[in-house]
């Protein structure tokens, strides 16, 4: 099953016949199934599905994390899959935002530094307003000078999504993004990156196997055993969680696909 | 909490990904051990190979003494045992005592032997034989076989004057064969001499790089200070005689006091034992070197360890959760440790023959060429190798095993985790109140002298870097601030995160800069302490040197008197001091004396007195202003002598004089010296040219003169000074070379500890390269922040050493070296070579670091 492009928007990554196969023989996998899929710009995304289905190594791929076996990942118009390290660091760098499960931040940085940590890389001076505004977004104004481990859980997250926004890139790439905080957090976090979305008009795409985080997102896709298999517009979280178990039911899960979750 | 959380793991280990990290985590693993164990290797091959190497000199020596043929040796008696080498008594035994000791009961047969040093060939390429400063010994021809070591190899025995055989080796180093005329150098003049003969000398044939001729035993007299005179008497005893009974019988017939008699047994134990006591000062030379190596080894094993309990935290906390005791924590890190000293001690103990090989190969570049057989491995190089292995491992190992014995069942569970870390206000005090007292100390060994002096001296340098060493992690984060200040503004965010990396674990970053710490604050202060000499010689040869020229071997061996007289028969030449050096006994103890000509020696050296004047120096004696307070002598005060050859003189002290680093403290003229038996080979001359005569128009003549003296250099002002500074610069280098060895182990250590700290930074290292590092940016810095480590722990070494140094400096100002010089130029190359090694130790981790797999780093456990 594929997924209708939408026409009224543009999109800001494609993915085209993404295939991705771990092993060769006896142990071969196939963690992404010849995926086709646009996610347009200034919306939020949520990717969901039971474990092993694929909605990590999908993000990795679109993500320029992980390389495709076959198949294309375009952030814009430019195919990752053609691009060399180097080229893709620079990407990366410029154009993605990334928003990781834990350990997203540099303990030896502040929060203010781990936020414009991409454009000091770069060697880029940061658009003071807009930084500001990202700042007062997440609220933490009068966080910026602690470290890492002076923040709490939910603030430590808080400031890794400043970092993804600060540099306006394309796409914010987030993988559960909530899944270490209490829910009180988590909810806040959510929020940001939903703000973010609707008052910034940044593209955001998260991983998440939580229905409450789907929730927050304009969009939902599920995926099973690597391949798209239904996708829900302005989701809620007793939708989501309906069609979640429909996946238990049907027993989609395969043992062996398990790539990708954890590793 | 799922019970079952072991049984999950073999699932997800069947896909490939999980059995290759697996295998990645095993090779990572081992990798670490291994590296931890390079220091083990290199700690203990230094102790082996010094032990191989000893060894090996001590075969050879023993082999050479083992030729000692003779069942009874008589010898004269000297008065006293020099202590140093390279002086000579001149006490002799008459012809006739050869003939009283063959009417001895029980005698088969006796000869008379002469020894004499400093007869050297002269090649066929024109220089002397051999390497220099080794001894040119000559002895005269005895046929007799049970009396001799020396086995002809070819021609025929030397017979007559103008007839000489030589050693095999020395023939074939040489060129010259048999009906050759050769040049060579003895004690009265250069001559030449038809080589009628090779021989064998004992069971190896060499000599352990000296060259030895044969004489015919009038010829070999001549060359004797007394004329008629043996050096030497070999017996040999009747069948069924003891060399025990015959020994007593001998003493009994000869007069009582003036001779020695030895058996076999005895001479060979008194012929090694002087070797013996030098190859032991050189064997401990090289085990203190050992020692610093294994010391700095410790710091790199202690590293490891403790990087690998942190990174199994959560694996050892899980132990204690199921049940673990605390002992048994220990007891698995101690475990390891040693696996880790036994195979670094086996591995270590056979990199010990390569290092054996080296200093062979070191010895011989730097012009000490000892000739020696194959390597000697004895049962106790393989013991201690081992012992020192495992124990230095288990001892370095000990705290990070405690420490992980510490670790909370609960951090099991935790998901950061962070071994306990003690505040470091404990360690600064310790690290203050140790540094202060080696400072006391070293300033106290000031005021202290001789043996004291050097162990006080020894005692607080060892206080003070063990308090430096405490206190680096105190001070680790304030000074890589200071000196990665400018990191942030040269390379931007990558600069200011390799500065605080480096700042981040000052424990860990202490103990990497020790080891560089270390090695280079012994650099320095030997840096220091070369530099003050030959600034103190240069000032010296100023100050002191009111001759022309000297003449000199490059060793400083002593040459034969004619070359003085030779040079004073030039018109141009105004007059030539003679000096020589030699042991004489004063108050009960062996002190260095000099002897020189009193006519001349105000024109050669600038001697200042504070009381009296070289004028009585004839017939007394002078005597330096510290050595004159010290005994309280007065001008006209007599000081009684004994001389190596048993003689004794009372002289007056006729000067007391400023010291003076080209006298000594003692000096007497030539003629107390003769007349009393000592060595009457020169050791310095000082010419001094007519009026009128320029140095630079005298030189040829004089040099014309020093030419049938292949041995000898003629040395103005500026090469005498350089002639001086040749030998101290040598020194320093064969230190440095040494040193080297212990800087070699801190290059690893760093190396070492970034391997490990990529690793355990993994994540981290992902998600910077998530957020857009390049592998370019990432492989910076990890340079930064090594260079960083490296110039930290040389800094702090470096400024240790100037501050040993000039503490030494201080401590020997008495002794010649009066004057202080830091040499500033050389502490700033090694500064760069310390930032330079830290970029070379970057290399690997730095590529480890930038290929790691983003995706499986930011997703890693």
């Amino acid at each position: 099953m594929s997924s209708t492009l939408p026409t009224d928007r543009a999109s800001a990554a494609r993915a085209v016949d993404l295939t991705k196969v771990y092993g060769t023989g006896d142990t071969r996998v196939v963690a992404l199934d010849s995926i086709t899929c646009a996610f347009e710009q200034g919306r939020f995304t949520a990717i969901m599905g039971p474990s092993g289905s694929g909605k990590s190594t999908l993000m990795h791929c679109m993500a320029g994390l992980d390389t495709a076996t076959s198949g294309s990942a375009l952030i814009g118009d430019v195919d990752l899959t053609t691009l060399d390290d180097k080229r893709l660091t620079r990407l990366r760098r410029d154009s993605l935002g990334f928003v990781f499960q834990a350990y997203n931040l540099v303990p030896t940085l502040t929060a203010l530094e781990n936020i414009t940590l991409p454009m000091d890389i770069a060697g880029r001076r940061p658009d003071k307003d807009w930084l500001d505004s990202v700042i007062s977004t997440v609220g933490l104004a009068d966080r910026l000078d602690h470290r890492p481990n002076e923040l709490s859980g939910g603030q430590q997250q808080r400031v890794a999504v400043a970092r993804a926004l600060a540099a306006r890139p394309a796409v914010v790439f987030a993988d559960e993004p909530t899944g270490n905080l209490d829910s009180r957090s988590g909810a806040e976090v959510l929020s940001f990156l939903r703000r973010s979305v609707h008052e910034m008009g940044q593209t955001m795409m998260v991983v998440t196997h939580d229905p409450a985080a789907a929730a927050y997102s304009d969009r939902v896709v599920f995926l099973a055993d690597g391949r798209i298999v239904d996708e829900m517009v302005d989701p809620t979280a007793e939708l989501v969680l309906e069609r979640l178990k429909r996946f238990d039911v049907s027993g989609a899960s395969v043992p062996g696909a398990r790539v990708g979750e954890d590793a | 909490m799922s019970p079952e959380p072991v049984s999950l793991a073999p699932a997800s280990e069947k896909t490939p990904d999980m059995v290759r990290a697996t295998l990645r985590n095993l090779l990572a693993h081992k990798l670490r051990l291994l590296l931890s164990a390079v220091a083990v290797v290199l700690g203990v091959s230094f102790v082996s190979g010094s032990l191989v190497f000893t060894d090996t000199i001590r075969k050879t020596f023993d082999d050479l003494f083992a030729s000692v043929t003779a069942d009874v040796t008589v010898s004269p008696k000297e008065a006293f045992d020099a202590g140093f080498s390279g002086t000579v008594s001149t006490a002799a035994l008459p012809a006739s005592t050869v003939q009283t000791v063959e009417s001895v009961e029980g005698v088969e047969s006796a000869v008379g032997d002469v020894f004499v040093e400093g007869v050297q060939i002269i090649g066929t390429d024109g220089d002397v034989v051999g390497v220099s400063g080794a001894p040119g010994i000559a002895v005269n021809w005895t046929d007799n076989e049970n009396l001799t070591s020396l086995t002809l190899a070819d021609g025929r025995p030397p017979r007559a004057a103008g007839e000489i055989a030589i050693d095999a080796d020395t023939a074939e180093k040489s060129g010259y064969r048999v009906g050759d005329t050769v040049r060579l150098l003895t004690p009265a003049l250069p001559t030449t001499a038809e080589l009628v003969g090779v021989f064998r000398f004992g069971s190896s044939g060499g000599l352990a790089g000296a060259t030895l001729t044969a004489l015919d035993t009038a010829t070999a007299q001549s060359l004797l200070p007394q004329p008629d005179t043996f050096t030497s008497v070999s017996v040999a005893a009747q069948e069924g005689v003891s060399d025990t009974v015959l020994r007593q019988r001998v003493r009994e017939a000869l007069p009582d006091g003036s001779v020695v008699v030895r058996t076999q047994a005895q001479q060979t134990e008194e012929d090694s034992g002087e070797i013996e006591s030098g190859l032991q000062f050189f064997n401990i030379v090289l085990l203190v070197f050992a020692g610093v190596s294994l010391f700095v080894g410790s710091f790199m094993i202690l590293n490891t360890f403790s990087m690998l309990v942190a990174q199994r935290t959560r694996e050892l906390a899980l132990l204690r959760a199921l049940g673990a005791s605390r002992r048994q924590v220990t007891r698995s890190v101690l475990a390891e440790a040693s696996v880790v000293g036994v195979v670094g001690g086996v591995v270590g103990m056979g990199a010990g023959l390569l290092i054996a090989l080296g200093l062979k190969a070191a010895f011989k570049a730097s012009g000490l060429e000892i000739e020696t057989g194959s390597l000697v491995f004895r049962p106790r190089t393989a013991a201690w190798s081992l012992v020192i292995g495992v124990v230095v491992t288990l001892v370095a190992a000990y705290l990070p095993a405690r420490r992980a014995s510490r670790v909370a069942p609960v951090a099991a569970m935790r998901d950061d985790i962070a071994m306990p870390t003690k505040s470091l206000r404990w360690r600064t005090v310790i690290g203050v109140v140790l540094t202060s007292a080696g400072v006391v100390v070293l300033v106290g060994s000031l005021s202290a002298s001789g043996q004291r002096a050097a162990s006080l001296v020894g005692l607080g340098v060892l206080l003070t870097i063990l308090g430096a060493i405490v206190l680096s992690p105190v001070l680790s984060r304030p000074v890589i601030g200071v000196l990665g200040a400018l990191y942030p503004r040269l390379f931007g965010t990558v600069g200011r995160l390799a500065r605080d990396n480096a700042q981040r674990n000052p424990r860990r970053t202490a103990a990497t800069s020790s080891a560089l710490m270390v090695g280079l604050s012994l650099v320095g202060a030997f840096g220091v302490l070369a530099a003050s000499i030959n600034a103190s010689i240069g000032g010296l040869i100023d100050r002191a040197l009111g001759a022309d020229y000297v003449v000199s071997s490059p060793q400083q061996a002593p040459f034969g008197a004619g070359v003085a007289t030779a040079l004073e028969r030039l018109p141009e030449v105004r007059s030539v001091t003679r000096q020589r050096f030699g042991a004489a006994r004063i108050d009960g103890s062996t002190v260095f004396i000099a002897a020189a000509d009193p006519a001349s020696l105000a024109q050669s050296i600038t001697v200042d007195y504070s009381a009296g004047s070289a004028a009585g120096l004839t017939k007394g004696l002078l005597v330096d202003q510290p050595t004159a307070e010290a005994k309280s002598w007065a001008v006209g005060d007599r000081v009684d002598l004994t001389f190596l050859g048993g003689a004794t003189a009372s002289l007056p002290v006729a000067g007391i004089y400023e010291p003076n680093g080209a006298l000594g403290p003692y000096v007497v003229s030539l003629d107390t010296w003769e007349d009393n038996g000592g060595d009457t080979r020169d050791s310095f001359l000082y010419v001094n040219l007519a009026e009128g005569a320029a140095p630079t128009d005298a030189r040829p003549t004089v040099a014309e003169v020093l030419a049938a003296y292949p041995n000898l250099d003629l040395l103005d002002h500026a090469g005498f000074k350089e002639q001086q500074r040749g030998q101290v610069n040598q020194l320093l280098f064969l230190i440095y070379a040494l040193l080297a060895l212990a800087i070699l182990i801190a290059v690893l250590g760093i190396v070492n500890t970034l391997a490990l700290s990529v690793i355990e930074r993994t994540r981290e290292i992902g998600l910077l390269r998530a957020v857009g590092m390049s592998r370019r940016q990432l492989r910076r810095m990890v340079r930064l922040e090594s260079v960083v480590i490296s110039v930290f722990g040389a800094a702090l070494g470096l400024l240790l050493g100037v501050l040993f140094g000039v503490l030494l400096q201080r401590s020997l100002a008495g002794q010649g070296i009066n004057d202080l010089a830091i040499p500033t130029v050389s502490l700033l190359v090694f500064l760069v070579v310390a930032g330079v090694i830290g970029v070379l130790a970057a290399i690997w981790p730095a590529r480890r670091a930038a290929r790691l797999d983003v995706l499986r780093a930011v997703t890693t456990e």
